[in-house]
């Protein structure tokens, strides 16, 4: 893996300061190029008041059941995970399956910075600077066949290494999926870092799916395994309660969870007075990514 | 030597651990990620504890056929309205911001939040006639109201259940000590 040097670490606080600049750059520009250098989705229609959350809550506020249930869990119980080496094998319908070394994989596609909103489906919320690189980088390399509809991600199964695999508390490995023109959208993204730092295990190391529209969950971490598929594959979360977890879990307020409220979320870092927020329809990449679903009942496809 | 307080009030200090550990965290600013959160939940586990604690005299006092238990019965009851009122409070103020509209929303449309309310509207009345005063008064009736304890201890439980989204580890585990604790008057009954 690439070692970075400590000295090219940027502090959190000119991460920080970036923001306000990147805002102000922003505010100039009458729409946003996906895919330049910096992904501005997160500052494009926000207040000021939305601000990166900090590197310790994102790196210890973690759902990553393959490490236990608790938030705490994942960073306590990750130390033993071994990210090297790794591979990432692409497959299925696909003209030529390939399998990348993580090296090749950082190597080939360059990364950039992302600053992305993350939304929780238990009603919390993040704002990120992931480093990654798109999907469809990755995808294009191996060239779908005409039979390629959706992508299934696979997660790594190592239930020595990980502990909450040994228990049956999801149906392991971790599985998600994503339609291929989701997957191929611009704002998807494959990460390996974060605070342009080299991605913690507990985030996810060494490589994972970030995609900013949908629940946090369909984000899944530790990725060994894309396949390229012709039918709806079935995700980890389905399988445990397809009621509750439909295969597009785009944020929407407006659909609840069953069993509680998606219509506003605690943003993590917020002062204990401050006031949960409303949720944003796409958790505000409507923009981007509603062109996706146009004609389509978002209550039904939940 | 005259102790310095009696057992009742010893029984009432410890009582306070959830206040005077929360306080800690506070003042050592030692919370985590989500501190309304974490407060909410604080309050809610200790409710069930107290809850557990409540029910649990009953019992004690049959094993032991001592009733040197009873008097604590009402200062762990009170207790146990005491953690669930701040546990409400805090998710309709500090997580809702006395935001009515969205609360009654909440309550009406999701079942374990109207599961919480019920069950701490049915304290109220426990609390209100919980004085030795309100016994005498009430005679047989006393008792009968007094048993609406099981049905808290029950809703408690399912709104715990009906909020965790997978691990449903924590809520059996109180599920099965209230269970215990119901099977055990069950039992001396018959006898």
């Amino acid at each position: 893996m690439k070692k970075i040097l400590s000295s090219e670490i940027t502090p959190e606080h000119i991460y920080q300061n970036r923001r306000s600049f990147i805002k102000s750059a922003a505010a100039g520009t009458a729409s946003l190029m996906l895919g330049s250098f910096f992904s501005l989705s997160a500052s494009s229609n926000t207040s000021s008041s939305e601000k990166l959350t900090s590197y310790k809550d994102i790196t210890t506020y973690n759902n990553y059941y393959e490490f236990g249930t608790d938030k705490e869990d994942p960073s306590n119980n990750s130390g033993k995970f071994k990210i090297s080496p790794w591979s990432i094998t692409i497959e299925g319908e696909v003209e030529q399956a390939k399998t990348f070394s993580i090296e090749q994989i950082i190597k080939n596609f360059p990364s950039e910075e992302r600053i992305y909103r993350l939304r929780c489906v238990e009603g919390w919320s993040m704002v990120i600077p992931w480093m990654g690189f798109s999907l469809s980088n990755l995808l294009k390399t191996v060239s779908p066949t005409s039979k390629a509809k959706f992508v299934e991600f696979i997660s790594v199964y190592r239930p020595e290494e990980m502990i909450g695999q040994q228990s049956k508390i999801l149906d392991w490995p971790y599985r998600e999926g994503l339609r291929l023109d989701e997957a191929m959208h611009p704002l998807t993204i494959m990460a390996t870092g974060l605070y342009g730092k080299n991605l913690p295990s507990q985030n996810g190391a060494p490589i994972r799916l970030v995609v900013p529209w949908k629940y946090g969950f369909k984000s899944a971490k530790a990725i060994v395994k894309i396949r390229l598929v012709e039918n709806i594959p079935i995700s980890s979360w389905m399988n445990a309660s397809p009621a509750e977890y439909g295969f597009y879990s785009n944020v929407n307020p407006n659909v609840d969870h069953p069993r509680w409220s998606q219509a506003t979320e605690r943003r993590i870092g917020d002062s204990f007075f401050d006031p949960r927020r409303p949720t944003e329809m796409f958790n505000g990449y409507a923009n981007e990514v509603s062109n996706l679903y146009k004609g389509m009942d978002l209550r039904k496809y939940y | 030597m005259k102790p310095y307080f009696s057992l009742q009030q010893l029984i009432f200090i410890i009582a306070l651990w959830p206040i005077a550990s929360i306080l800690y965290t506070l003042i050592n600013n030692n919370f985590g990620a989500n501190p309304v959160e974490e407060v909410i939940h604080h309050f809610g586990k200790w409710t069930l504890i107290f809850i557990c604690l409540t029910l649990s005299i009953t019992p004690l006092r049959r094993i032991t056929k001592s009733n040197i238990w009873l008097p604590f019965r009402k200062t762990l009851g009170l207790f146990t309205f005491f953690y669930a009122s701040i546990h409400l409070l805090s998710y309709i103020g500090l997580d809702h911001h006395f935001d009515w509209n969205l609360i009654l929303q909440n309550t009406i449309k999701h079942k374990y939040v109207w599961v919480g309310v019920v069950a701490w509207l049915l304290l109220v009345p426990l609390a209100i006639t919980s004085s030795k005063k309100m016994k005498i008064i009430l005679k047989d009736n006393w008792f009968k109201l007094h048993r609406l304890i099981y049905v808290i201890a029950i809703l408690g439980v399912l709104h715990y259940l009906w909020l965790v989204k997978k691990d449903i580890t924590q809520p059996v585990i109180y599920g099965l000590i209230i269970g215990v604790l119901f099977l055990l008057r069950i039992r001396f009954k018959k006898n």
